[in-house]
């Protein structure tokens, strides 16, 4: 979107009346600088900067600085730049590179684990981001990741398969779990205009104590154990590890880009996908037009649902390999601050699984090495999500400049 | 339909013939919820069984002693009282008699005690029915308040996900107020505080730079629960004496009332936060629907355009008021803490705000219904805790289902038509 606005200046009849008109650099740089992906940018900046008032905050050494800040200033400032530079570069450490590392696989190791940690990110972010684009606020990703992971890990070690059958058998049965368990909300709203918020969020809390309840069956539970713990996934049912056995990271990584490029052609090159568009878009229109919205939010429901689900396939038969409380953790959450923060385009979401993987992924470092709650990352993930929503808010903070068409509207 | 009124002299007449559409929703419910009593909870026990209630606390005045019923023939006659309601309310149904909200509740009343029957049947426990109600009641304050601060958001115009954040942000507000100042009421005026400052950003961004409400109570949430477990890790945990050891806040007996048999003690023996409720969902009701302030909110919420044409101030209103609802949720709040004594840990809110989002819509944006929702759905967690001790031929986590469920059902129209404000999250432009 930003890049098209970089190659193709305004003309010059759209540039503001007063003054003479201004050149094609200065209109390129304002296109820049105004577009969504420097907004974005400066959203992310906006939020560590904001989170980092609460780390240096609680940091012990700055409080004892604070209190002769005046007398020495340069105490402080230091404190508060030990405290924080050490956070985030834990963080960069544990997500993306860690020099400090004995080996080249043990350095690399951090980035591979973001991406793992972003996998499921991608699959829950792309549903509901289809669910955003046609006009149906699906909150309900955490309970279909629920349904996803419990059937896929029951298919993956109640059945037994040959190798690449199995596995295909666990994800198409994880996919459909999710599907029809969004299914219900998106039929409750086209029969009975129930509304999906409340309907998903209601279906998040029985999905939820549905599996607490399925862990303590005997069809769960492993022989002669009391926890509520599965017993675990045969290896013919798991994805594959992609860079070896020395890396979690695992081929359900290149199933969430295929799934996003699908999504993509889905939503941008598909009937089907136009429709989806045309109901978000304005559903007396697209009623007008002759499609029918109610078998549409179905539809939206069973392709977003199965998505998510996806996000719980990938959970047990790629990083987890047994099914237990916390296997979703706030997966179905976090996805929807993916979509929003990716605008629900696949390339943005892919993006932003990969930013709050990254979060995730590095948070145990910079708990272990700088003391930093982990509870951090979901500061920054919901700042960053309230400041890309709303993008004047950012504008204002840096003084970034308006774009043209709103100046003009 | 107004232009064929226009054109039509004989319109009139005929208006009076079209008779709106007989709703059977009512009648084949309760024949079902009847049936379930006779064949599910009646006929399955044992003809011999029986089941045993208590029915006095141990500090009651008046004292009963344990109340034996046998268990078949109560839940049979419950069913067949419920098969008769229903009759009754078919018979309503098709002479298109509108019956209140009682019907209902009635229904799911005697559906509850044939459940209980069923499930104490042939136990030798007993089921103690005060503790039952009073746990009930202190697990619906949180619910309450949060189902009173949506509904006052939702009337004003402004969806209110963020019920969950607010209630979280008191608990913590009031536990740490509580400690440092060591008197547990400043935490109802504290937790109030820290409840209306997410109701501001709420407001901030849904009003002023016109973000989708949802994604903003949605994204609130996390936010709260990220600085308060933040907050926790950092400070409270390495300070519990000093800052997260609330004193309770202490029972407060009413004479007299408080001797009632049996609800007495259930009703009037309670602590402050307790009666707060039950007095703000009066206020609020009467306020809502009886006074300028009420009208005001709701002409905003239902119609905004209608409400600026006459000299009401849109976005102020909604301002003000979405503070007040983030005060009002804050205040449920203290509930989780110093209500009881405990201090604050991380998420300790578990989803509540959202049960009270629910409590809301079951109770139809009324403050008399969401009480009502509420107190349900607390019972319902009191009578998980008390089944999963006394053992229960239903697991648990169905029963924590119930709820859920419930709010499904209203929501999908079953229970009776459900309607929200009419300009609810949508901002407004002049």
């Amino acid at each position: 979107m930003s890049v098209s606005s970089e190659h193709a200046p305004a003309p010059e009849a759209k540039a503001p009346e007063k003054g003479a008109a201004p050149s094609r650099w200065t209109t390129a740089l304002r296109d820049m600088a105004s577009s969504s992906a420097t907004v974005i940018i400066f959203a992310i900046l906006g939020a560590l900067i904001l989170a980092a008032v609460l780390i240096a905050a609680a940091d012990p050494t700055v409080q004892k600085t604070a209190g002769y800040i005046f007398a020495r200033p340069a105490d402080f400032f230091k404190a508060v730049w030990d405290s924080v530079s050490g956070a985030y570069s834990a963080l960069f450490r544990g997500a993306i590179y860690n020099p400090d590392a004995a080996t080249f696989a043990r350095k690399i190791k951090p980035i591979t684990e973001t991406l793992t940690a972003a996998t499921p990110l991608i699959f829950a972010g792309l549903g509901l981001g289809i669910g955003f684009r046609s006009g149906i606020f699906n909150i309900g990703a955490q309970g279909q990741v629920v349904l996803g992971a419990v059937v896929s890990a029951y298919f993956g070690f109640a059945f037994n398969l040959p190798v690449v059958l199995h596995l295909i058998v666990a994800i198409i049965g994880g996919f459909l779990a999710g599907g029809l368990w969004a299914g219900i909300a998106g039929f409750l709203k086209a029969r009975f205009g129930a509304n999906e918020v409340i309907v998903t969020i209601m279906l998040n809390s029985i999905a939820g104590f549905l599996m607490s309840y399925l862990l303590t069956t005997t069809a769960f539970m492993r022989p002669g154990s009391n926890n509520p713990v599965s017993q675990r996934v045969a290896d013919t049912a798991m994805f594959p590890k992609l860079l070896g056995q020395d890396f979690r990271l695992h081929w359900g990584f290149v199933l969430a880009l295929l799934a996003a490029v699908a999504v993509w052609w889905l939503m941008e090159r598909s009937v089907l996908g136009y429709r989806f568009r045309a109901v978000g878009f304005n559903p007396d229109a697209a009623r007008t037009a002759g499609i029918k919205v109610e078998r549409m939010y179905l539809y939206v429901m069973l392709v977003a649902g199965g998505l998510a689900g996806m996000g719980g396939v990938s959970q047990t038969l790629g990083t987890e390999g047994v099914l237990q409380e916390g296997v979703a953790g706030s997966i179905g959450f976090d996805a929807i601050t993916v979509a929003l923060l990716g605008r629900s385009r696949p390339a943005g979401i892919v993006g932003a699984a990969i930013l709050f993987g990254a979060l995730r992924a590095g948070s145990p470092l910079m708990q272990t090495d700088s003391n930093t709650p982990i509870d951090i990352v979901q500061v920054v993930q919901a700042l960053v999500v309230l400041l890309i929503a709303a993008p004047p808010l950012v504008r204002a903070i840096f003084r970034l400049p308006v774009p043209l068409k709103e100046v003009a509207a | 339909m107004s232009t064929a009124t226009a054109l039509s002299p004989n319109s009139k007449s005929l208006e009076g013939t079209i008779l709106p559409p007989i709703s059977w929703k009512g009648p084949i419910t309760y024949t079902v919820i009847g049936l379930i009593a006779i064949f599910g909870f009646g006929l399955t026990v044992g003809g011999g069984d029986e089941t045993n209630f208590v029915l006095s606390a141990s500090s009651d005045a008046i004292k009963f002693g344990t109340l034996v019923v046998p268990s078949r023939a109560l839940s049979v006659a419950i069913g067949v009282l419920i098969l008769a309601i229903a009759a009754f309310a078919a018979y309503g149904a098709a002479k298109r008699i509108r019956y209140g909200a009682w019907l209902p509740s009635l229904v799911g009343v005697l559906g509850i005690i044939s459940f209980l029957v069923w499930s104490g049947a042939g136990k030798a426990e007993s089921l103690p029915i005060p503790l039952l109600l009073s746990q009930g009641i202190i697990f619906a304050v949180p619910l309450a308040f949060g189902a009173m601060a949506g509904l006052i958001n939702e009337r004003v115009g402004i969806i209110n996900i963020a019920i969950e954040g607010q209630l979280l942000a008191g608990a913590f507000t009031g536990a740490v107020v509580a400690t440092l100042t060591g008197n547990p009421y400043l935490a109802l005026l504290f937790a109030p505080i820290a409840g209306a400052l997410v109701g501001v950003l709420l407001a901030f961004f849904s009003i002023k730079y016109k973000v989708d409400q949802i994604v903003v109570g949605v994204v609130l949430n996390v936010l709260v629960i990220g600085i308060t477990g933040y907050l926790f890790s950092t400070v409270l945990k390495n300070n519990k004496g000093t800052l997260n050891t609330p004193p309770g806040l202490s029972k407060i007996e009413i004479p007299i009332l408080s001797d009632i048999p049996i609800i007495g003690s259930v009703l009037f023996n309670q602590n402050i936060l307790v009666y707060l409720m039950f007095a703000a969902v009066i206020l609020l009701q009467f306020l809502l629907f009886r006074s300028r302030w009420g009208l005001r909110l709701r002409s905003v919420g239902e119609h905004p355009k209608a409400a600026d044409t006459v000299g009401i101030k849109v976005n102020r209103t909604r301002w003000i008021n979405v503070m007040i609802g983030g005060a009002v949720a804050g205040l449920g709040g203290v509930a989780f803490t110093v209500m009881q004594g405990i201090g604050f840990g991380k998420e300790m809110t578990s989803g509540k705000g959202y049960i009270a989002l629910a409590a809301m819509i079951l109770g139809r944006w009324n403050p008399n219904g969401a009480l009502a929702a509420a107190l349900l759905f607390g019972f319902a967690e009191a009578l998980r805790g008390t089944l999963s001790i006394v053992g229960t031929p239903v697991p648990t986590q169905f029963l924590a289902m119930l709820p859920y469920l419930a709010t499904i059902f209203a929501v999908a129209g079953l229970v009776g038509k459900v309607r929200a404000p009419a300009a609810e999250g949508k901002p407004y432009e002049k």
